[in-house]
């Protein structure tokens, strides 16, 4: 793929499509939805952090003249209703229900244990103290290794862990243990020069949309349930709604609203099944909003972690091993992105010999969930930390170094894959080129740091229609909701198949009814592998419209080509028509052309980046400043650059607030105490320079336009580029997330 | 339930009456009893601006002012800002400019970029940050937004110097 494609859309920067109706307000999310006879739900939560629940007493609440129904997980089937070989999707399947309403015990302040639905949602809240619950308190365990200890309380009484495979004999908080082993360890280890090794420790953290969750449900009396929600996946809603409610999924529709950011939060349900079961008790569709409180408390951050990194190179900079251990919090239930983390920890790099070990433990903590390339951050915070301490051990430029060592087509991870054509290193060459890099930073306490970061981006399940209209336009069917303007890079995939302009296709995001399957926006595929649909469904149009031609022209259809925009007779009969021409008459040789294609693409090209920042160490307070801050990363093939580089832009963002502010504090009883956005402190634009972004296209041979993924790995450089950074301004190695400046005056021996 | 108080204010030019409860927030009153969801909740405690309005001209979070205090007063919200036909020159340099992502954050920050150009209407880029500081965005780590206020600036003013 050396030679340069000319693209006529793709590469181009137009107006997103659904820009208008966001600018101007009109845009509907989940929370604006209204519908006649509409009840207000609210989700009363344990205040504990681990208990037992001894009974729910709901009588007051339901006497209450304004509250149409109350639910408790009583009215969810059990597991025990279901198929009784299911197994351990049985288990699954009651750690699913578990989390939507409690059944035996609340395992994380927040925990929802009832809910009701009442006229208006003031009354709403206050009826939840209606509903009486008797709990039996038991010991918290808020962390990852405490909760590895033998005498650590168990949240789950009959959980075993699963050790490769083999279930264990005692019950334990370790859900499961697995490990990957490239090469041999001792020998890599044996012929390194230098070893390097440390711990480290990051904070639960949560992904910050501004749109809280929501969900509106209407359960007719025929056993249609339709519900509206701002979610990453119409399907996953259908999927698990049905699951946890025993219903077919054709029983479900799941009508997508605008979402407001998700990151990998808004995957799991949580409101919708509570939302479905009060509609079906009441006769009357019911909305359930959660505040910004709940979101923290009960929905899914991403783990807090502890992972140790070894890691051995020769005198002339060549890594011979490399060893990670991770120990990620599942949360309350197991599940922890613990084995994405370690797929990522060392990809940036060819490593002959490795080993790997993570563990998945649970902790009375919100159930985990994605964010944005779930697990690395954490992981390569850690390998990229140590990276730089051996660059500075060897005496090596840290650039140079991740060239020298960098990942590259053949080589394979450590958990097994090979590498296809991948960008890592000329991202970093990027990097390195970048007038930042070399620029002068002069003054005290400043520092530059580096880090490099991968994620493998996925393909999964995409559908997309499209029907030609009458003007030469195309409307365009899809399944995949838009959180940051895939509408506009999907329907230029679309746009640069048929010739026409990316303003004369009109993409619409549909519900489940009306498109075929398609999985989440998330994985950083939509571009990717709807786009790849979009691709595929305008080809069918092609081919049907070149049909259309010939019959027009009475040639066989080999006799009719398509180039640059138009349909062209080859046979020596001098005919051309532009698509919109063609689209124009089309009734006269057979009617309206509709395209489709459904697609499971493999070839997903992983992606990685290189980030440089400029720091400042205030050595009194311990505050950070970030000075200057420049991201590349190997996009493939950016479809709609500003869209790319708003990804990178805010990727980093999130990085940055992950490195500096943003954990979950917890009192001794597993209270969160900083549940609002004054107090879990997200980045705002006063924290922040302009973001400096280089795309490096190496184009993915995996899609027709080269497209990668790029949504997810600009958040997994920024807190080890800034570790290093905060050590060459100030002398001292973080190795704990959040650098807060509490602990930076700490690790700096001032408190 | 508490009695409904009656109100009458002006929204977006236009006198507007309405009933709600003492405890009611204008953000509530908006979107709940007058169907204008332009205005978005993001944190219902004044922290993150997806609910900014205009209060008597000056930029408000919507969420912590209570419907009964706008009694006389004038309110001009995201759904006010367009002409028929033509957008604002602020809603349209933010989609050139691609300064946003899933949105939700977006009328809020169009709002706030009215109150500031109204009142300085050349700010820095340090002014900028300033200003919007009380509008959260998770998606576009600011970047596109700040430059896109630089840019209506620079437009608007040299619209009314032409
Ligand atoms: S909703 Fe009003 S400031 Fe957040
Ligand atoms: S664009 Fe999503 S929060 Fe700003």
């Amino acid at each position: 793929m050396s030679e340069k494609k000319e693209y006529k859309v793709i590469g181009t920067r137009p107006i997103r499509h659904d820009g208008v109706d966001k600018v101007t307000g009109r845009a509907l999310y989940g929370a604006d939805f209204q519908t006649t006879g509409l009840l207000h739900g609210k989700v009363l939560r344990s205040r504990h952090a681990h208990a037992r629940i001894k009974s729910i007493d709901t009588s007051r609440a339901e006497a209450h003249p304004d509250v149409k129904a109350v639910v408790t997980a009583a009215d969810l089937p059990t597991a025990a209703d279901k198929i009784a070989d299911l197994g351990e999707s049985a288990v699954n399947l009651k750690y699913l229900c578990d989390n939507i309403l409690a059944s035996d015990k609340a395992l994380y302040t927040g925990h929802a244990v009832a809910a009701l639905a009442a006229s208006d949602p003031h009354t709403a809240e206050e009826a939840l103290e209606l509903i009486d619950v008797e709990y039996e308190v038991l010991p918290p365990v808020l962390e990852v290794r405490e909760a590895m200890e033998d005498d650590a309380p168990l949240l789950h009484e009959n959980l075993k862990t699963d050790a490769m495979g083999e279930k264990s004999e005692e019950s334990s908080n370790v859900a499961s243990h697995f490990q990957h082993k490239k090469g041999d360890i001792d020998t890599g280890f044996a012929e390194a020069d230098v070893v390097i090794e440390h711990d480290f420790v990051t904070g639960t953290v949560h992904q910050g949309y501004i749109e809280p969750h929501n969900a509106t449900a209407l359960y007719n009396p025929d056993g249609q349930l339709t519900i509206w929600c701002s979610t990453q996946g119409a399907f996953a809603v259908r999927q698990q709604v049905s699951e946890i409610l025993q219903i077919p999924v054709s029983k479900v529709k799941v009508v997508p609203m605008e979402i407001g950011g998700g990151f990998g939060g808004k995957i799991s349900v949580y409101l919708e099944p509570v939302a479905a079961l009060l509609s079906k008790k009441s006769g009357r569709p019911v909305k359930v909003l959660m505040n910004r409180a709940e979101v923290f408390e009960a929905t899914g951050p991403t783990p807090a972690s502890y992972i140790r990194v070894k890691m051995g190179v020769t005198n002339d900079g060549r890594i011979t091993a490399a060893e990670g251990y991770l120990a990620f919090e599942a949360g309350a239930y197991p599940g922890s992105p613990v084995g994405a983390g370690a797929m990522c920890i060392f990809s940036p790099y060819n490593i002959p010999n490795g080993l790997i070990d993570g563990y998945d433990v649970v902790v009375n903590k919100p159930k985990s969930n994605a964010y944005r390339a779930p697990g690395a951050t954490n992981a390569e915070f850690a390998a990229e930390t140590v990276v730089d301490e051996i660059c500075e051990k060897l005496g090596m430029d840290p650039l140079e170094f991740r060239i020298l060592n960098g990942a590259e087509e053949g080589v394979s991870r450590i958990d097994g894959p090979v590498f296809p054509r991948i960008g890592c290193i000329e991202a970093t060459e990027a990097a390195k080129e970048h007038p930042h890099y070399e620029a002068p930073l002069e003054g005290e306490n400043r520092g530059r740091g580096v880090a490099s970061g991968f994620w493998f981006n996925v393909g999964l399940k995409s559908s997309v229609a499209i029907n030609v209209n009458p003007d030469g336009t195309i409307s365009l069917v899809e399944g995949s909701t838009d959180i940051g303007g895939t509408r506009a890079s999907i329907a230029m995939q679309a746009a640069e198949v048929l010739g026409i302009p990316a303003e004369s296709v009109y993409p619409t995001v549909v519900d489940t009814n009306s498109v075929g399957y398609t999985d989440v926006t998330g994985g950083s595929r939509t571009a990717f592998a709807t786009g790849y649909a979009a691709y595929e469904a305008a080809q069918d149009v092609k081919q049907q419209m070149t049909e259309r031609a010939a019959k027009l022209w009475e040639v066989d259809a080999a006799e009719v080509q398509f180039a640059d925009g138009d349909f062209v007779c080859v046979n020596g009969k001098d005919e051309r028509m532009s698509f919109k021409e063609l689209a124009a008459r089309l009734d006269e040789v057979g009617g309206p052309v509709t395209g489709r294609a459904s697609v499971d693409p493999t070839g997903v090209g992983g992606a990685f980046a290189t980030h440089i920042v400029d720091v400042e160490v205030d050595p009194d307070t311990g505050k950070v400043e970030i000075l200057r801050y420049t991201a590349t990363q190997d996009a493939g093939k950016a479809v709609h650059p500003s869209y790319v580089e708003g990804q990178m832009q805010g990727g980093v963002t999130q990085g940055i607030g992950w490195a500096l502010n943003e954990e979950y504090i917890y009192d001794k009883d597993g209270r969160m105490s900083n549940a609002s956005f004054l107090d879990y402190r997200m980045p705002t634009c006063l924290d922040l320079p302009m973001i400096d972004t280089v795309i490096v296209e190496v184009p993915n041979p995996g899609h027709p336009y080269g497209v990668r993924g790029v949504g997810e790995v600009p958040i997994v450089p920024p807190p080890a580029a800034i570790a290093n950074a905060i050590y060459r301004a100030i002398g001292v190695r973080m190795k704990e997330l959040p650098m807060s400046p509490g602990r930076i005056l700490k690790t700096m021996g001032k408190l | 339930m508490p009695k409904k108080v009656h109100v009458q204010t002006t929204i977006n030019g236009e006198t507007v009456e309405f009933l709600c409860e003492p405890r009611q927030s204008l953000l509530e009153v908006l979107r709940d009893e007058l169907g204008m969801t332009g205005a978005k909740e993001g944190c219902n405690n004044g922290n993150c601006g997806a609910c900014s309005v205009i209060l008597d001209g000056r930029l408000v979070n919507s969420c912590i002012v209570l419907g009964v205090e706008t009694e006389g007063k004038t309110v001009e919200t995201v759904e006010g800002l367009a002409e028929p036909g033509k957008l604002h020159p602020i809603q349209e340099i933010f989609l050139e400019d691609a300064a946003l992502q899933c949105g939700i954050c977006t009328p809020g920050f169009i709002v706030a970029t009215k109150a500031l150009l109204d009142k300085n209407p050349n700010p820095t880029e340090y002014e900028v940050r300033y200003w919007l500081a009380g509008n959260l965005c998770r998606c576009t780590g600011y970047d596109k937004i700040v430059r896109a206020v630089l840019d209506s600036a620079q437009i608007m003013s040299s619209e009314v110097g032409a």
